[in-house]
């Protein structure tokens, strides 16, 4: 039940990208189409959960036993650096034909403040080892759905007549408001 | 000063120091800004215990309860001089409509409550928000829970007798659950 | 001359959030009051030009390969200092713009310019960038702060204008809010910088 919870918080009620505001430059900047959506999205949700583990295992057995949790930052940032390069690398020998899907997106990850975000939310909400996991898959299906969603939009956007001084960057922001508001729909549902 | 060669050896000594020195600086400010964040946080504490016990001159102690994890409730009893000042208790919910949040309840020795003051919440601004003010948490000052029926406080839609706040009955009823958790544990504190 | 302009285009021409799009997540959250979007434009501003200024004295002695993850644990230390003092300073703006502070990490404005400026630039341009940069940065937040505190809670900086019984279009206030108000903002910049 406590899962099931974690899980519908995550994806709908406190979505990562529309009421956290987490992970807001690729959802603004990879949406234009569903294809790389989809393909920017499994990637989030690879790195995140991996990245989570590892954070959340260097937090319980290295940070706090020898009282370095002033560290928190820097380790959390590097380790999530590290293992982006390293799936890059795992990911063209091992798997080319993944590598071909997710490739372009994994450098643009780093800097995706939803992945140290919720690396850092976790320790806060001080979930365990099988909550974390939860939660961040919870996550970053959130996002993917997100994402999904505003490319879907933005393709209709595309074709649409859009008065000239909105067109590009502010009607793709004020139709993430409102997403944002049909999103709000679900507050109270846990 | 050119550029260095990406050597291995260049490449590692450039990290090396670089993670080196930002070690040592870390380690500074952390030593210098640890005895204030404290302060800080205790402070906090504090102040919040003034609001709603004022007349409190020393905290007597602090039990914890359940002694581990998140879900525990923090019990400051007060004194004024050597007397008894009453408890103040800091206390939770997780049905707000935004998950937890946390308030600080204040409970006269006799057991009435003397203020509630909101601690640390995600309530929708202008809504849920609208517990910290007077018009609904005053309705709390000076009510005793043991009067109530089957003790515990329960808003209006649900049969009791609290003013749920318009257009913010989970809040409300969130409110309820924080204090009626405090009460729980204050009577375990009394016996 | 040249000084002047590293130090202007960073306020409206180039201005980071506005123009360039860059750090949008920390703009969107934390800007639900004009006081928090100026917080957290300060805190970005000091790590900016800490780390732009740091970055151009040491990218002699840093070899290509390794530039970036040098860059990252700059940035990250100058964050963790942030962090740390203003929990110990002004411990209520720490709590609440929370996460979005250990967050300046990964804000793109920061690794941007480092990038972009500091690692090509000598140490007193570099400095001069990041000000403008960071200075730009928070204009834009506190403004869409003090639009959004005006329009959602009928307050400025704190201070409510309008009777103490009534509310501000909460909305603004909200997540959509945010969104909708940044929309507008840009578009408005946009007329400004290129009129028709």
């Amino acid at each position: 039940m406590e899962y099931v919870i974690i899980l519908i918080s995550a994806i709908l009620v406190n979505n990562i990208v529309l009421a956290q505001f987490l992970g807001i430059c690729p959802f603004l900047g990879v949406s234009t189409k569903i294809e790389t959506a989809v393909g920017m999205g499994a990637s989030v949700l690879f790195v995140m959960t991996l990245a989570t583990i590892v954070t959340f295992l260097i937090q319980q057995y290295v940070l706090t036993p020898l009282n370095l949790v002033f560290l928190q930052t820097i380790s959390f940032i590097l380790i999530i650096a590290a293992l982006v390069q390293m799936l890059e690398i795992i990911l063209k020998k091992a798997s080319p034909a993944l590598y071909q899907a997710l490739g372009i997106y994994l450098p643009l990850i780093t800097t995706n403040c939803a992945v140290l975000g919720v690396a850092i939310l976790v320790i806060k909400n001080e979930y365990n080892l099988v909550e974390s996991v939860v939660f961040t898959m919870a996550t970053s299906i959130g996002f993917a759905l997100a994402l999904v969603i505003f490319s879907g939009i933005r393709e209709q956007l595309a074709i649409a007549e859009v008065p000239k001084g909105l067109n590009g960057m502010p009607i793709a922001l004020i139709t993430a408001g409102i997403l944002a508001m049909a999103f709000m729909g679900f507050a109270g549902l846990v | 000063m050119g550029k260095r060669e990406s050597s291995f050896k260049n490449m590692a000594m450039a990290l090396f120091v670089i993670t080196a020195v930002a070690g040592l600086v870390l380690a500074v400010v952390y030593s210098v800004t640890k005895e204030p964040i404290l302060a800080s946080q205790k402070a906090k504490i504090n102040n919040a215990i003034k609001m709603v016990i004022p007349e409190f001159e020393s905290v007597k102690d602090t039990t914890v309860w359940p002694k581990t994890g998140k879900d525990s409730v923090r019990i400051h009893a007060l004194l004024k001089g050597a007397e008894s000042a009453g408890y103040a208790i800091e206390t939770y919910t997780d049905n707000g409509f935004s998950g937890r949040f946390t308030l600080m309840v204040g409970f006269f020795p006799d057991g009435s409550i003397s203020n509630i003051e909101v601690l640390e919440h995600k309530e929708t601004p202008g809504l849920g928000t609208k517990m910290a003010l007077p018009a609904f948490k005053g309705q709390f000052k000076g009510l005793k829970i043991s009067d109530l029926p089957g003790e515990e406080l329960k808003i209006k839609n649900d049969g009791g007798t609290v003013d749920a706040i318009t257009a913010a009955t989970i809040s409300s009823r969130g409110f309820c659950d924080a204090v009626n958790r405090a009460y729980s544990t204050f009577k375990k504190e009394k016996k | 001359m040249n000084q002047l302009n590293n130090f202007t285009k960073g306020l409206l021409r180039e201005n980071p959030i506005l123009v360039l799009l860059l750090g949008t997540c920390p703009t969107l959250a934390v800007t639900s009051s004009a006081v928090n979007g100026l917080g957290m434009g300060l805190a970005t501003t000091f790590v900016l030009f800490m780390s732009n200024v740091f970055i151009s004295m040491v990218k002699g002695f840093v070899p290509d390969k390794v530039r970036i993850p040098a860059f990252i644990v700059v940035i990250a230390s100058f964050v963790t200092v942030v962090d740390l003092l203003m929990q110990a300073y002004t411990p209520g703006l720490s709590s609440q713009l929370g996460i979005f502070i250990p967050l300046i990490v990964v804000n793109c404005i920061v690794l941007g310019r480092a990038e972009a400026f500091a690692a090509k630039n000598n140490v007193f341009s570099s400095f001069i960038d990041g000000m403008g940069m960071g200075l730009g940065f928070t204009l834009a937040l506190v403004i869409m702060g003090s639009i959004r505190e005006m329009l959602g809670a009928g307050a400025i900086f704190g201070f409510k204008f309008i009777p103490e019984t009534a509310d501000g279009a909460l909305i603004f206030i909200l997540a959509p809010g945010a969104f909708i108000t940044l929309g507008f903002m840009i578009a408005i910049l946009k007329k400004i910088n290129k009129p028709s």
